[in-house]
Parts: C-alpha cells; structure tokens; sequence
C-alpha cells in the first residue's frame, strides 16, 4: 500500500513514505512506531519479515535459523539468477521467509514469516525447506508454530522443484499437528497460489489481517475463465471469515496480544 | 519429440482419459458420488473395483471426450467438493486396507467464483496433509495434464508414474510465457525451460517411472501400467504401515534440498 523504503537502517527512519490508499505522506519512522499502518488513513503496508518480527516477537528473543540458505537456479531458468540478486538486494533477505525461536509474551515458540519484498514471497526450494526445518524442529523441541503467510504461490522458475514443496511442507505440518502440537497461520496481504493451497490453510487455529486479499486463482484468471465480474470484496479476509475459512480477523496492533492468549490457552 | 508437443499430446481431446484407465484397468467397478459436504464433482469419478483379484480405491480425474462430457466434467477441472469427494474416498480405502490409486489429468483446478467461495485452496492443502499419512499404498498416475496444485492434490503418493506423453508443471506453460515475455505464444520455449516431460522429471527425480507410448496403442499402454502398478503395490504390501509413511515423507523431504 506504500511505496518501499529501500532498508531498515536507522538514517532511513526519516525517508518519506507515500500511502497508495490515501497519498498522505509519512516518514519511516512514524510508520513503524504504528506498526506500518497508515496514521491517516489506517491503510495496511505489506510488512517487511523483520518488521514484523519486531511487532511480534518479545525484544531480544529472536534467534533465526538457517538465514544463510539460498536459492540456486537449478533448472538453469531464463533471467533467475538475476532476479534472485534484485530481490536480494531490495529486500536484504537471502530469501523470501525469515524463520526462527522466540518468545511471544514469554511463551516460547516457533515463527516463520513470509516477505513478499522478495519476489513475491513466491515458494522455491528454499522457502520449502526452511519452513519444513522450522516444523521438523518444532516437532523436535515440542514447540508451537506460528506462521505469517504471504505469497504470489509457487515460485515458476524452480519448476515441479516448488510444486513438490507444497506436499513436503504439508507433511511436515501434518507430523507437528499428529504430535498434538499448536499450529497458528497468520494470513496478510496478499497470499494466493501454492501457499493459500498448502500451508496457509493446514493450521489448527487461521487468523487473518483485515482486508488481506486471500485466495487460491488470481482475480484476473477467474475472470477470463468465467466471464463474469466478480463481487466487492471477493477473497478478501472478510469474505474467508463469511464462508468459513478463517477463525478470527484480527487488527495489526492487536495481534501480538491475540496470539499470545491463543499460545496462552495451549500451555 | 520437443516438450510443448508432449504438452499438445496430454491435452488431445482423442487421448485416453480416466474413465477409459478406470474400465481396462480395473472389473467389477462400482463408481461412488459426492463429498457428502456440498455436491458431487463430474471433474473427479471414483470407486472401487477391483485389479486382478485385489480390491482398490480409484480416483480419476476425467476431462471428458464429447462436448457433453466436458460440460458435465466441467473439462476435467475440479472443484472443491471434487477433491473433497477423492478424500473422502481414501479415507474408505484406509479403513478398510484397501490400496489407493489416483489417475492425473487436468488443466488444473477449477478457477471460479464458486470455488473460491467454497475454499479451493483449503481442499488442496487438505488433501495434500492427509494423504501423506493414509495408512495404506498409495499410486498415483499422471496420464495426461499434470495443471500444478490442482494435479498434487491427488498426487502425494509413494510412487508417481507418468505416461511418456503426460506433462506436469507448476505452471502451464502459456501462463509461465505471459509472465516471462509477456507473450503467450512463446508456450513452446517455455515448455522447454519448465522442465515438464516425464523424462525430465524422472532424471531429476520428482517421480519414478514413465510408461512408454511411442507405437503403443491405449490398451497397451494401460496394460504396461497395469503391470507396473500391481509390481508397486506387491512390494509396499510387504512394508509395515509405519515403513511405508516413512518412504512418503521421505520421497518429499528429500526434493529441493
């Protein structure tokens, strides 16, 4: 919803930035002291991984793992290595979800975010595996997950290699949940594709940000294929709440207490 | 022969489709209908029956061969209460320790109001969790279009056949050139780059054996599959329930990394 500020560094807390909702400008700084949330307007700004783990996770209690992973271009697929070095540049990610151990309000848990600054937060082999070594590990040390999704799906120029990481990370999921353990899926702005058709809708308990657009086929490609327009708010979190798919929607500034009174109630 | 005329063969409305593999593969086939949640989906036809004398669970995909036929099965693109309808069928399979056989063709899942509405994304990801831990063989078999998530969905399993003119992709291969040139008709080099062929994903490993066409007609291809299928389910009748899930978990986890 804003344009981007190219780093979190601190000399860039006073960078201007510009709400595509209502064209207010604001500085970083302002922005991040209201949980990137538009203080005009109260537009949501895809967040950046860090960000959000900042907004969530208890100060100081974060270790990350497996932050070194990167993606290679195994199938030798046209303009990717390039595209892998963009994104690692504006995102200052090595990839496209930060995973790790921390505390929410003193309750130990496992997190993985999702960063859609990286490609899209689209899923390759990395992404995959980082996640899956977060519930395999989860499942090791008897932790819950918590998982902030967002996504444009599958990530093409990996191939059947990221089809393939929809079933392995589902699996994973699937042992975490069969040890009894607490899955939370957080959905944002935007997660569709593989994800939304994996992970995103295997928790036990779904929360969503208001007005986070989720869903499986684009809006496009829904309608080219039927012709037909399609209705005001369509997979919008609302819509999902209406129908049944999500538990709860939650405000920005809310969720780190939501979630830990949810983490709370498992313990 | 290049892969975007591969992917011309899997969409061919004259190439054999589920229903065709469901009647030679299998006698005393009795089809069962609806999800018991919504509707029943004529993109997925299911039953059981039986392969040589071994009862089965078959979950096939149809696009249909009349126009008719392909409204009815909507072109062979599930919906929800599609996928759901294959669940509900492995779980009967796994209850009463019957093997599992899912046949794969489609563009891909339904994209639609409807399906959305009705959760698409959720139904896939349902399956994809719930079949890496049923507690009988499972097979699955790309015998045409193998259209991404919408193809997984009945393809977590402990071995993936593909018939040599079959393709599976994450993407089709007119959407990835869209994307990429921001041209469609560049499908064929973008067929190409994908990687989608049995033969490229056997000799990278996403699955295990292709089934040869080339001078073959349809009831010796089915015949070489049935021959490969029962060959499969011989050896995992053999491994204890917990061995097999193992594999499973396996097969996945080692892919990418």
């Amino acid at each position: 919803m804003f344009g981007l500020g190219k780093t979190r560094e601190p000399e860039n807390l006073d960078v201007l930035m510009t709400c595509k909702a209502c064209a207010e400008q604001t500085t970083y700084g302002t922005l991040l002291q209201n949980a990137m949330v538009c203080p005009s307007c109260g537009a949501y700004m895809r967040m950046r991984a860090r960000e959000r783990i900042d907004l969530i996770m208890d100060e100081g209690s974060f270790s990350e793992m497996d932050k070194g992973l990167k993606s290679k271009n195994i199938l030798s697929f046209p303009e990717y290595d390039e595209k892998i070095q963009k994104a690692m540049e504006t995102s200052g990610e090595n990839e496209a979800v930060v995973c790790g151990i921390g505390s929410i309000e003193g309750v130990k848990t496992a997190i993985f975010v999702m960063d859609s600054h990286f490609m899209m937060g689209s899923m390759g082999t990395v992404v995959g595996e980082k996640i899956t070594r977060l519930f395999e590990r989860a499942l090791k040390d008897a932790l819950p997950v918590i998982g902030f999704t967002t996504s444009g799906g599958a990530r093409m120029q990996e191939g059947m290699f990221s089809l393939m990481q929809m079933a392995k990370v589902s699996g994973a999921v699937k042992r975490h949940s069969d040890a009894g353990l607490l899955y939370i899926a957080v959905l944002t702005d935007p997660t569709t594709g593989g994800v939304t058709a994996s992970f995103a809708m295997e928790a036990d308990i779904t929360v969503a940000e208001p007005n986070a657009l989720v869903g499986f086929a684009g809006q496009r490609v829904i309608e080219q294929t039927t012709g037909q327009k399609l209705p005001e708010g369509f997979q919008r979190s609302e819509f999902l709440l209406k129908h049944g798919f999500v538990d709860l929607i939650e405000e920005r500034k809310k969720l780190k207490y939501t979630l830990s009174k949810i983490l709370k109630l498992h313990r | 022969m290049k892969a975007y005329e591969r992917v011309m063969q899997a969409r061919n409305s004259h190439r054999a489709m589920g229903l065709f593999y469901i009647q030679r593969l299998l006698s005393n086939f009795v089809e069962m209908h609806g999800d018991r949640r919504y509707s029943d989906d004529g993109a997925i036809v299911g039953g059981i029956g039986l392969l040589n004398d071994m009862p089965v669970t078959i979950i096939a995909m149809e696009r249909g061969s009349t126009v008719e036929e392909r409204v009815k099965r909507n072109f062979g693109c599930p919906s929800p209460e599609g996928y759901r309808k294959a669940l509900r069928l492995m779980k009967q399979a796994e209850k009463f320790h019957r093997p599992v056989i899912c046949l794969i063709d489609t563009s891909g899942a339904y994209c639609g109001i409807g399906a959305e509405e009705r959760g698409q994304g959720q139904a896939i990801a349902e399956n994809l969790m719930e079949m890496m831990t049923l507690k009988t063989p499972v097979l699955s078999v790309v015998i045409g279009e193998g259209g991404s998530g919408g193809a997984l969905a009945l393809g977590v399993a402990d071995s993936v056949i593909m018939l040599e003119n079959a393709v599976y992709s994450v993407i089709s291969p007119e959407g990835c050139a869209s994307i990429l040139w921001k041209d469609a008709s560049k499908a064929a080099e973008a067929a190409e780059v994908l990687k989608i062929t049995a033969h490229d994903l056997k000799k990278r490993g996403i699955i295990e054996t292709v089934i040869p066409e080339e001078n073959r007609t349809n009831e010796e291809i089915c015949d070489d599959l049935k021959a490969e299928l029962l060959k499969r389910l011989e050896k995992s009748a053999k491994l204890p329930v917990s061995k097999l899930l193992e594999e499973r978990y396996n097969r996945y986890r080692k892919i990418g990394l």
